[in-house]
């Protein structure tokens, strides 16, 4: 379809309005998305999400097998089996509850089953909190799993159908996380545009497994026990189907520019007012609301600000997002996480976007911070800090050796 | 000493983990009595507790920690200077798991290096089971019956001393039978146990096995796939439909498809013969064997596939008929031929090979089964206990 009709079938099917939360949105997309099996446990702020499933499958919405285990752990091995049956699955948690299903979390990559789950970002606990804070989905950053963060409730819908795209392409079958920030997200309704059957049906084709399906009719055994001789090739495997998904995940993008007509830009990570900036922010997830404020009040005083929103955060895209960075005169990272005793102490982001500049020949100082941890607002006057931090270390052309903890008590 | 030197135990699974940890440690132990460093270790990828399946257990001796780095954070040597073997019919090879194929008892045996093996056959019948090789190697033979434990028992028959006896004769270089003394008397504090250790140093000789003597089978290996050609997802196929069976102009029956890269046989220490006639056709071998050996034949009856058979003895346990299956020494047997075959080119040949090889019933004493069994059992196969021989 070229986009002309595309067009003409928007204007035929136009979307709806609804009034609902980051988490209601990804439900919607999985009713939009057929999901077969959907596994849950509550905890905060992930909960909003099983929640608003029974909602819809006790309205008569949704048809799916609606599974409530008696752990985070079984939750994500029934979702896991259900995979690699065939059936699309829906899983997800949040804070330590993604963490007690680690080991189905650490499995489901090299038996390359495209499980999707979304994590409603929380602290993990102790102390007890229900705030945001990156640390419970990165700790799963480097295991295989694809990472993406998103910052409005629409675009949890669009990266929920984005995502089932993406993990069950038959050149990546790899699972996807989709981080939501807690409360932000989860418990904030805004309005957002539900699209047609016909577009999802059209965007999104039915998970086929293949030769890989679990089947009386294709006898295969999965997982079974290996020794050194084989482990090395089994993660080079996946280690490849992480590779393609940088294009799969293109391919995705420019499919759904073109049924929905959205999603310019792009697909690994958002610029905003970019263009003729000297510094820039660098941030994942809901901060980038306070920063885009901040960013148009500067640039009305004429300063030349700017903000980079990182989506995919696995597959990273060190490439352009390298080859743009450098043009910067300096550059501050705002970490909604910790990696206690990295380098530089920094949180997670700060060290990869370091990394991601070491292969440019210009490498402008990277300001590492840390802020809006347990879900502690990034307010308007701190990110103002942080920029104005940033802009010293342009003119200095050095930044700080340290990390900088902002809205900390002293 | 100035070079590294290797010690492999060949050993089974669960039966003889011990004897295997304790031989290496008795090395290591002796060898720094010289002032020598040594490290004793397991393959790490074997899985000790499976029952009967043939394992590793090395110890490398050097003479100094620099050069013992070479021999560190590897899984095995690539050659050594000595391979023990603990059960003779290990002389048949070693497969230890899927992929790893049939590796020879003395692969890993360096041009002029010695493979000890406890036996109670003469060394020729031994040469016969192992691989031929295109280098000279020297064979001992201590004579013993395979030292099997269980897993929470251990046969304190002394063959772990005895073997540590034989060690500075076959090797002065690794340790010399003083080192060797005091070291057992260091770790077991037993008098008799040096003693054993003695005897067999002065009774233990070798025989040099010739290039190209021995068994000339060429022995089955897999390479290994590339990531690019592996299954993803860590999937592997699973076995797909058996076929009948043809005899002449007789066709029937099925054999199942088996895994064909781990086959097993190796972890065998005997196998059941079957008697057709006597065959009731009851299923129940067939239909017990944990590891679907047996094959339905044309007639019905059920014929014994000696390559994937683990020797366990289930088919023999569960046969309602006398003498029909019957558990038979590993060591009576020289292929993998099927039973059946032979049994339908000539009934009355068959039945007497099998009345001979019934004579051969194996002394099973994986462990102690009651007070006294082990002496009972050296007694009868003339071996006095502590090693007199």
């Amino acid at each position: 379809m070229d986009p002309d009709s595309a067009t003409a079938v928007r204007v035929a099917a136009a979307e709806q309005e609804a009034l609902i939360s980051g988490s209601e949105a990804v439900a919607v997309a999985t009713r939009l998305a057929d999901v077969d099996v959907l596994t849950a446990y509550p905890i905060r702020p992930y909960d909003t999400l099983m929640q608003y499933v029974a909602k819809q499958i006790a309205n008569g919405e949704q048809d799916a097998e609606y599974i409530v285990a008696e752990s985070e752990h079984s939750q994500f091995e029934i979702a896991k089996h259900a995979e690699a049956v065939g059936a699309r699955a829906m899983c997800g948690s949040s804070g330590v509850g993604w963490c007690y299903a680690f080991e189905a979390i650490a499995v489901t990559p090299a038996l390359r089953l495209p499980l999707v789950a979304m994590v409603g970002n929380r602290a993990l606990d102790d102390p007890g909190a229900f705030g945001t804070e990156h640390n419970d989905a990165l700790a799963a950053r480097d295991l295989g799993w694809m990472h993406v963060w998103v910052d409005t409730a629409q675009e949890a819908l669009d990266t929920t159908l984005m995502a089932y795209r993406v993990a069950e392409d038959r050149r990546v079958f790899l699972p996807c996380a989709i981080s939501t920030d807690g409360a932000f997200l989860t418990h904030s309704q805004t309005l957002v545009k539900i699209p047609p059957q016909t577009w999802v049906d059209e965007f999104l084709p039915p998970y086929n497994r293949g030769d890989l399906r679990l089947h009386p009719d294709n006898p295969i055994t999965i997982a079974p026990q290996v020794n050194e001789d084989w482990l090395m090739e089994i993660r080079r495997q996946t280690d490849e189907a992480m590779r393609n998904a940088r294009g799969v995940i293109e391919e995705a993008y420019r499919d759904f520019r073109r049924i929905f007509g959205r999603g310019e830009g792009n697909p690994f990570f958002e610029e905003y007012r970019t263009e003729d900036a000297e510094v820039v922010l660098v941030g994942m997830g809901t901060l980038s609301m306070p920063v885009k404020v901040v960013i148009r009040k500067l640039r009305e005083q004429g300063e030349k600000v700017g903000f980079v929103r990182v989506r995919w955060f696995r597959p990273f895209d060190h490439e352009r997002l390298g080859a743009l960075l450098s043009r910067f005169r300096a550059i501050g990272v705002i970490d909604r996480d910790f990696s206690m005793g990295s380098p530089f102490n920094s949180g997670v982001l700060a060290n990869e976007i370091r990394a991601t500049l070491y292969a440019q020949d210009r490498r402008p100082p990277v300001v590492s911070f840390i802020a809006g941890l347990g879900g502690r607002e990034v307010t308007i006057p701190a990110v103002k800090e942080m920029i104005e931090q940033t802009r010293r270390a342009a003119a200095a052309g050095k930044a700080p050796a340290d990390t900088q903890w902002i809205g900390v008590r002293a | 000493m100035a070079r590294t030197i290797s010690v492999e135990v060949v050993y089974r699974g669960i039966f003889q983990k011990t004897l295997a940890k304790n031989i290496c440690r008795g090395i290591v132990l002796a060898a720094r009595k010289e002032g020598k460093i040594g490290i004793s270790f397991g393959r790490y990828g074997d899985s000790p507790e499976r029952n009967g399946i043939p394992a590793k257990n090395f110890a490398i001796v050097a003479p100094n920690e620099e050069e013992l780095q070479l021999s560190m954070a590897q899984y095995e040597p690539e050659t050594t200077d000595v391979t023990i073997s603990v059960d003779d019919m290990l002389c048949k090879g070693v497969e230890s798991w899927a992929w790893y194929g049939l590796q020879p008892i003395n692969q890993k045996v360096r041009d002029q290096g010695t493979l000890i093996v406890t036996s109670m056959l003469p060394a020729e019948a031994l040469i016969n089971f192992c691989h031929t090789k295109p280098t000279p190697y020297r064979l001992a033979v201590i004579p013993a019956i395979p030292s099997f434990s269980g897993l929470w028992v251990y046969k304190d028959d002394h063959t772990d001393v005895r073997i540590l006896g034989a060690l500075p004769k076959v090797c002065p270089e690794l340790v010399s039978l003083d080192s060797i003394q005091k070291a057992i008397k260091e770790e077991w504090n037993d008098d008799l146990k040096v003693t054993s250790a003695r005897r067999t140093y002065e009774h233990t000789a070798t025989r040099t096995v010739r290039p190209g003597e021995g068994n000339p089978e060429v022995p089955f290996k897999f390479d290994l796939p590339g990531w690019t050609k592996m299954r993803e997802g860590v999937t592997i196929d699973g076995i797909r439909l058996g076929e009948p069976i043809k005899f002449g102009d007789q066709i029937g029956g099925y054999r199942p498809a088996r895994n064909p890269y781990f086959k097993k046989y190796t972890t065998r220490t005997m196998r059941p013969v079957i008697d057709f006639d006597k065959c009731i056709k009851c299923t129940l071998c067939w239909l017990q064997c944990p590891d679907s050996c047996f094959d339905v034949t044309p007639d019905q009856t059920y014929d014994l596939n000696a390559e994937a058979c683990c020797g366990c003895g289930v088919c023999e346990a569960v046969c309602p008929v006398d003498n029909c299956v019957t558990m038979v020494n590993e060591a009576e047997f020289a292929d993998n031929k099927s039973q059946w075959e032979a049994y339908k080119q000539d009934k009355q040949a068959y039945q007497a090979w099998v009345d001979e090889k019934l004579t051969h019933r194996p002394e099973r004493s994986h462990g102690f089964r009651y007070r006294g069994q082990y002496q009972e059992q050296v007694a009868k196969q003339g071996v006095g206990p502590g090693g007199a021989e």
